[in-house]
């Protein structure tokens, strides 16, 4: 069976850019909810000395990971944040001083055995750097009595357009995302461990193709170039034929997937002991003139990533955090980045407005939808009220990858009904 | 400090669009005008532009009593004028033809609600009201090549066309429906643009082709003959009026085709294509609701029995 996805215009400008480091900010606003989970509590007072790497946020449950200063300095401000998912946070925000002094504590954790990787992934404050932003060692620390992980699988897919991140992860990083896979597949005792890259990224196939040949249990999977590769279900399935029922974790079927550019993390903590304080992302889009790969402190604000690449702010119309198929439009500039972002992007024209026309039967969202949804007939249910139909339909499944909105002619909002309709479906009444 | 409009996600939109299908297919049906035009003259041309006119001013007209926005520019109704000329003999007069694009768009179409809303192919039960009001014109064929209005049998009741005649529709009967070639050249077109999946076309034809060998009929014969390549790529595809599943889609081909078959070898009517497809339009809605596709990874349990135990 061969899943179902869409084509799409790759556009990945900066494919070639290397990743530039943004100049040390001001002031950085640290979000204490950086990913799906717990949110984290400050640990640092008005006034402190923080370093690169002090821990300055987190939460006693298991379901979060600590927070680490971006930058040294002082703390400035305990402060809230509206974000973009709509949710408030608490912030802590710092002033630099500009020599980005790395903390003395941080040493490189010892990790012997399965407890001691997943308890290091949690100090490394590591969560999954593709956009979701599941927090690491939740997916490390499973449960050895129930499931046997047999699996690793490397997402590199990147299938997004724009999105270069991943790929310069793989390029620039290429020995560190090696070495992270061989740390976790040697703690875990994995037998196999599967890199699925697209085909539209030949060159990284080509360098991990040459740089796993002699090695026993790695093998690189070229994917077909089709959205969306990279969804946990799609590229575990494609990976290894098995499939992902509806409410279980992909553990539970012996796999284990992670993110290249959180592999790659995961090894320079183990390392150096550096915790998860800068990344990389793209940033791109018509209202960008210099589109580049950009390295920054966590926190930083948008607006000084945009400057870096030299976006034309004033006629900017739309701001992108993420893929222009799943990311989030925002709407002020000097939002800090967040551990999950992967790109921002910056168009000169306004989000399109939509008009659509009648729903004249296509099946094209149907065709296109990858886990075999069938976005119509949601629409209509929902259009109803029905929560019967929804529930039958498995509306709980759609995982607003956007497919369908993308291929309708009749140019429907049918991701974003299905948004409503998985609400109304979860309702009581 | 300045603000941003927020939208949903996704924020790419592809460049279809219903306009774009419907200009897709009028697109496709050029070929089959072109034969019309050979075979039977202008007068066939004059007709489909009448069709076409006048549905296009039933839409308009239909939206304006109605009060519904303007539906004329997705051209749609353009469609069906077409599709119903095709079904047509070059000798109909033009205001049974207008009775035929009444009937399609106001009665089929708008009545029910516009595009999108229509249980049964407009251009299938215009062909069929006007073949029950008008028997006779409807059915005075032409020899091709210029023998003014010469009463002819059409081949699917004669039997004794060549295949070639047949192919390139060097024979009696509807306007679009004779050549086979034509036809062919419109569904590869529309297949590779992908605006048509070939599931009810194959389903369709293949059906008539094991009936036909099974009882012992020409099957080669049955498929070039009559109005069945028009009615499997042009009518039997219409997205509207047949199942959204592929599976679906198939179901509604081989029903088709049985249906045909039955109407043709042992009933009292000549041609069963147009009947077949309606039937099959009327029952699309039951096919599309036993093959509702099954999620990736979904569970489903047998009944709600299983469920509780």
């Amino acid at each position: 069976m061969k899943l179902n996805g869409i084509k799409l215009s790759h556009r990945k400008n900066t494919e070639n850019c290397e990743t530039v480091a943004a100049p040390c900010p001001e002031r950085v606003v640290i979000s204490m909810s950086q990913h799906i989970g717990a949110p984290a509590e400050p640990r640092v007072k008005v006034g402190d000395t923080v370093k690169v790497g002090t821990v300055i946020g987190d939460a006693d449950t298991n379901m979060t990971c600590p927070v680490h200063a971006s930058v040294s300095g002082r703390v400035a401000k305990i402060g809230e944040l509206l974000l973009p998912n709509g949710k408030t946070c608490k912030t802590v925000e710092i002033e630099a001083d500009g020599l980005q002094t790395p903390d003395e504590q941080l040493a490189p954790p010892v990790i012997t055995d399965k407890q001691s990787l997943a308890a290091a992934v949690r100090a490394s404050g590591c969560c999954g750097m593709g956009g979701a932003g599941f927090p690491t060692h939740v997916k490390l620390a499973f449960d050895e009595t129930k499931t046997h992980i047999d699996t690793l699988i490397i997402n590199a897919a990147e299938c997004e357009p724009y999105i270069t991140s991943d790929y310069r992860e793989l390029m620039e990083n290429t020995d560190g995302v090696i070495g992270g896979m061989k740390l976790v597949r040697e703690v875990l005792g994995i037998e196999r461990v599967c890199i699925g890259i697209e085909e539209n990224k030949p060159k990284a196939i080509k360098i991990f193709r040459d740089k796993l040949s002699g090695e026993k249990g790695f093998e690189v999977m070229k994917l077909r170039s089709s959205y969306p590769q990279g969804a946990e279900k799609v590229i575990a399935y494609n990976a290894t034929g098995r499939i992902i029922s509806e409410g279980k974790l992909t553990s539970d079927f012996g796999i284990i997937v992670l993110n290249a550019s959180t592999v790659g993390m995961i090894n320079r903590y183990a390392e150096t002991g550096m915790p998860f304080t800068s990344r990389r992302v793209t940033v791109d889009g018509s209202a960008v003139r210099k589109p580049c790969n950009i390295s920054a402190p966590i926190g930083t604000p948008i607006i000084d990533l945009l400057k870096e690449a030299d976006t034309d702010t004033d006629n900017m119309k739309r701001l992108i955090a993420g893929g222009p198929m799943m990311g989030i439009s925002l709407y002020d500039p000097t939002l800090p980045l967040l551990k999950t972002t992967n790109a921002f992007l910056a168009f000169l024209s306004e989000a399109e407005k939509v008009d659509p026309t009648p729903c004249i039967r296509c099946g094209r969202c149907i065709e296109a939808c990858p886990l075999g949804l069938m976005p119509r007939e949601f629409e209509r249910a929902y259009d109803k009220q029905d929560r019967e139909t929804l529930n039958r339909l498995r509306i709980n499944l759609c995982m607003n990858c956007g497919s369908c909105s993308y291929v309708c002619p009749a140019k429907r909002p049918l991701a974003e009904k299905n948004q409503l309709a998985k609400g109304l479906a979860m309702s009581r009444k | 400090m300045k603000e941003y409009t927020v939208s949903p996600s996704p924020h790419l939109r592809s460049g279809a669009s219903t306009t774009m299908i419907m200009f897709h297919v009028i697109l496709a049906t050029i070929p089959a005008m072109a034969a019309s035009a050979v075979f039977f003259g202008w007068r066939a041309l004059t007709l489909i532009g009448f069709c076409a006119v006048s549905a296009m001013a039933w839409e308009r007209l239909s939206n304006l009593i109605m009060k519904r926005p303007d539906s004329t520019d997705d051209l749609s109704a353009l469609v069906t004028g077409i599709l119903l000329a095709f079904n047509l003999p070059v000798t109909l007069p033009l205001w049974c033809a207008a009775i035929g694009t009444f009937v399609a768009i106001v009665i089929v179409k708008q009545l029910f609600g516009g595009i999108g809303q229509n249980f049964a192919n407009p251009a299938i039960v215009g062909r069929i009201v006007l073949m029950l009001s008008f028997t006779g014109r409807m059915t005075s064929w032409v020899i091709p090549n210029g023998l003014d209005a010469v009463s002819s049998a059409t081949p699917l009741v004669s039997g004794n066309a060549s295949y070639f005649d047949l192919f390139i529709g060097r024979c009696g009967g509807c306007l679009g429906e004779t050549s086979a070639a034509a036809i062919l050249l419109g569904g590869i077109y529309l297949t590779a643009v992908r605006v048509i999946t070939l599931h009810a076309p194959l389903a369709f034809i293949g059906t008539v082709y094991a009936i036909s060998a099974v009882t012992g009929r020409d099957p080669v014969y049955q498929i070039l003959s009559g109005g069945l390549m028009l009615g499997a790529v042009f009518m039997a595809t219409d997205y509207v009026t047949t199942p959204i599943t592929k599976k679906g889609r198939v179901i509604f081909g081989i029903g088709c085709g049985a249906v045909t078959c039955v109407i043709r070898f042992w009933c009292n009517a000549p041609e069963g294509v147009s009947y077949s497809i309606l039937l099959m339009n009327i029952v699309t809605p039951y096919i599309d609701m036993f093959t509702q596709k099954k999620a990736f990874g979904g569970i489903y349990r047998r009944n709600k029995k299983e469920a509780s135990q």
